[in-house]
């Protein structure tokens, strides 16, 4: 028997003996887009920024240089010798540490928001997927409900009536975001419940829930981890327009859209860097988490293959 | 010479497909679709039964409702004389040690994520939970070995191998829990006529070793012909015709029967000259509108008043050779 499969050709069963997982596959295609490996390393650069931002900070984001005060259109603007490599704010405090402070925020807000997002809503359309029939219906049909009140509306709401808390801002993107997130874990739970392997394991006697963990949830990683980082971006979106509207983090903390905010406003006066360094930190962020969300749907879009 | 004993005795078996279910308000005509309606045989230890029909006409139904993938409406699937269709989830998970399948698309049945020796160990894993790491690698190797395939290739994924070489890993988790009864539902259906010949024949050989039964299903009478002790030819969700295989190729008695074999094509021989008067029109009624009577006689060429107003049941013409037809072709014996 065992010369039957060494004589059957097109396939080379010598070497290592250790085989390429989908995921090493996927890897190798990532890494041969060259705009997505490009972002991936100046998102590394941004987060660093973030991280260790603050020990290259001349002034502390909370102090205010009395010296520019006076006249910060023609004395406030970015230079190495007084140390305000971004220039200040319309306050007088560094604005470099203000960057580096609502980059920290955004990016809490945009990796914690669609960490909940993705959890939540892959287990609830998982489980609405694999269950079927009336279960299935009726977690659908509270989603389709939840996903037609218009979510910025409430969202405003929650925050006059509330008042203005990260903790709130959190729960309540969180609480909009997943929805989207479990329909596409559903549809997906659908077509690879019908599988062959899944019946073969059915049939073995393997118990449910070991099914969802073992056969559905791994095939479903690939277009979690995609989903995942196009994610990121809206939630920093969805963050810096509340907080642009003036109802999102409250000072002494800011965030990307509150400085754009304030740069905005006092742009008339000349100040053209309050608005530009926040915003391009904001905009090549964004741009980045689109490029690697695109390099990773092309590696591991399994059509492709 | 002493009879093998009955493993599996299914009897009377229907599977019924709900159509038409309730609309938002209020309940709408239940209707069914009867895609198995009332099937009965026995499979003896070591043997093999190939269940033959066309496309639609309820094999992988019928398969599926014995080890209960899709729920049986009535009747009683005796394993060992237990019934399975009583048993708790429990109870059941623990007769699937017994009861493996084989599946059609090789490719497909094997998780991609997983490799090649994770697979083979899925069923082990699952029903001895507490066996030693390396114990589950010896008989892991153990049985890739058996089925062909070198121990190198354990770390390895599906998508790096052919067909054929996925389907013997199919079978290798089939046979690690060294079960007594085989499903194959087409497991040779998509591979090329060469590797079919290799899978078939290792199937064979591990038949003989492990004493295994199997219920072999497939549309090529011819794979059919080589592997099966007995035959069940399937129509519509019924049984028309069974019998040894060698007698039902020799004497097909029902019209179907011999439809089915006049169209295997034959490089060798020269077509018979009733060829086409054998063949049979038309396509497979409706599951949902079965005819009256018997249920071919929309395409038979012999049909009568009588088949029209009453199914012919199921009656034994020979030794071991049943047929449901009121006019089958007579057997020479």
């Amino acid at each position: 028997m065992s010369d039957t499969a060494i004589a059957e050709p097109g396939h080379e069963i010598e070497g290592s003996g250790q085989g390429r997982s989908l995921w090493q596959d996927a890897r190798r295609r990532f890494l041969q887009n060259r705009a997505a490996v490009i972002s991936l390393i100046v998102m590394i650069l941004i987060a660093l920024i973030a991280i260790f931002g603050p020990l290259f900070a001349a002034w502390n984001n909370e102090e205010v240089d009395w010296n520019v005060l006076g006249d910060i259109a023609s004395m406030g603007g970015p230079s190495i010798e007084n140390g305000h490599y971004f220039g200040v704010d319309e306050l007088g405090r560094d604005l470099y540490a203000r960057v580096v402070q609502g980059t920290q925020v955004s990016l809490m807000v945009g990796v914690i928001g669609s960490l909940i997002a993705v959890t939540f809503g892959t287990l609830y359309g998982a489980t609405a997927g694999y269950v079927g029939g009336r279960t299935d219906n009726i977690m659908m049909r509270l989603v389709d409900i939840l996903m037609s009140i218009p979510y910025m509306f409430v969202l405003i709401l929650l925050l006059v009536v509330f008042g203005r808390s990260m903790w709130l801002l959190f729960v309540g993107i969180g609480l909009i975001s997943w929805l989207e997130m479990s329909r596409i874990v559903r549809g997906q739970t659908l077509a690879l419940k019908s599988k062959e392997y899944v019946e073969a394991a059915l049939a073995t006697g393997v118990k449910h829930r070991v099914i969802v963990t073992r056969h559905i949830i791994p095939n479903l990683m690939g277009i979690i981890v995609i989903y995942a980082t196009l994610l990121v971006p809206q939630m920093i979106l969805t963050e810096s327009f509340i907080s642009f509207l003036g109802l999102g983090v409250q000072e002494p903390n800011t965030s990307w859209g509150a400085l754009i905010s304030e740069g905005a406003s006092t742009l008339q006066y000349g100040t053209y860097w309050q608005l530009v360094f926040p915003l391009a930190f904001f905009i090549v962020t964004l741009f980045c988490f689109f490029f690697i969300g695109d390099g990773l749907r092309d590696a591991l879009d399994p059509k492709d293959r | 010479m002493t009879t093998p004993e009955t493993v599996l005795s299914v009897n009377d078996v229907k599977v019924y497909f709900k159509f038409g279910t309730t609309g938002l308000f209020g309940k709408r005509e239940q209707r069914y679709v009867k895609a198995v309606d009332g099937i009965s045989f026995d499979i003896k230890r070591g043997e093999t039964l190939g269940i033959v029909g066309e496309s639609g006409c309820g094999k992988s139904t019928l398969a599926r409702a014995v080890i209960r993938m899709v729920p049986a409406h009535a009747g009683r699937v005796l394993w060992m004389g237990e019934d399975l269709l009583e048993l708790d989830g429990e109870a059941m998970r623990d007769k699937r040690k017994d009861l493996q399948m084989i599946f059609q698309d090789p490719l497909a049945s094997l998780n991609p994520r997983m490799t090649l020796g994770q697979i083979i160990a899925e069923p082990l894993k699952t029903h001895f939970p507490q066996m030693p790491k390396s114990e589950m690698r010896e008989k892991v190797a153990a049985m890739m070995k058996r089925v062909g395939l070198l121990p190198n290739m354990i770390n390895r994924y599906p998508h790096e191998f052919s067909g054929g070489q996925c389907q013997r890993i199919g079978i290798a988790r089939a046979l690690i829990l060294e079960p007594k009864l085989i499903i194959c539902d087409e497991p040779v259906s998509a591979l090329d006529v060469s590797i079919q010949a290799q899978v078939i024949n290792l199937l064979m050989d591990l038949q003989k070793e492990m004493n295994l039964s199997l219920m072999f299903i497939a549309h090529d009478l011819s794979v059919v012909k080589h592997i099966s002790t007995r035959v069940m030819v399937l129509y519509l969700g019924n049984v028309v015709e069974i019998a040894d295989s060698d007698d039902i190729y020799a004497n097909p008695s029902h019209p179907y029967t011999r439809a089915l074999i006049a169209a295997v094509p034959d490089l060798d021989k020269a077509a018979p000259a009733d060829r086409a008067s054998l063949m049979v029109d038309g396509e497979l009624p409706s599951p949902l509108s079965p005819p009256s009577g018997c249920p071919f006689r929309t395409r038979c060429p012999l049909v009568q008043d009588i088949c029209v107003s009453e199914k012919p049941p199921l009656t034994e013409t020979a030794s071991g050779h049943s047929v449901a037809c009121y006019f089958p072709t007579a057997s020479p014996h």
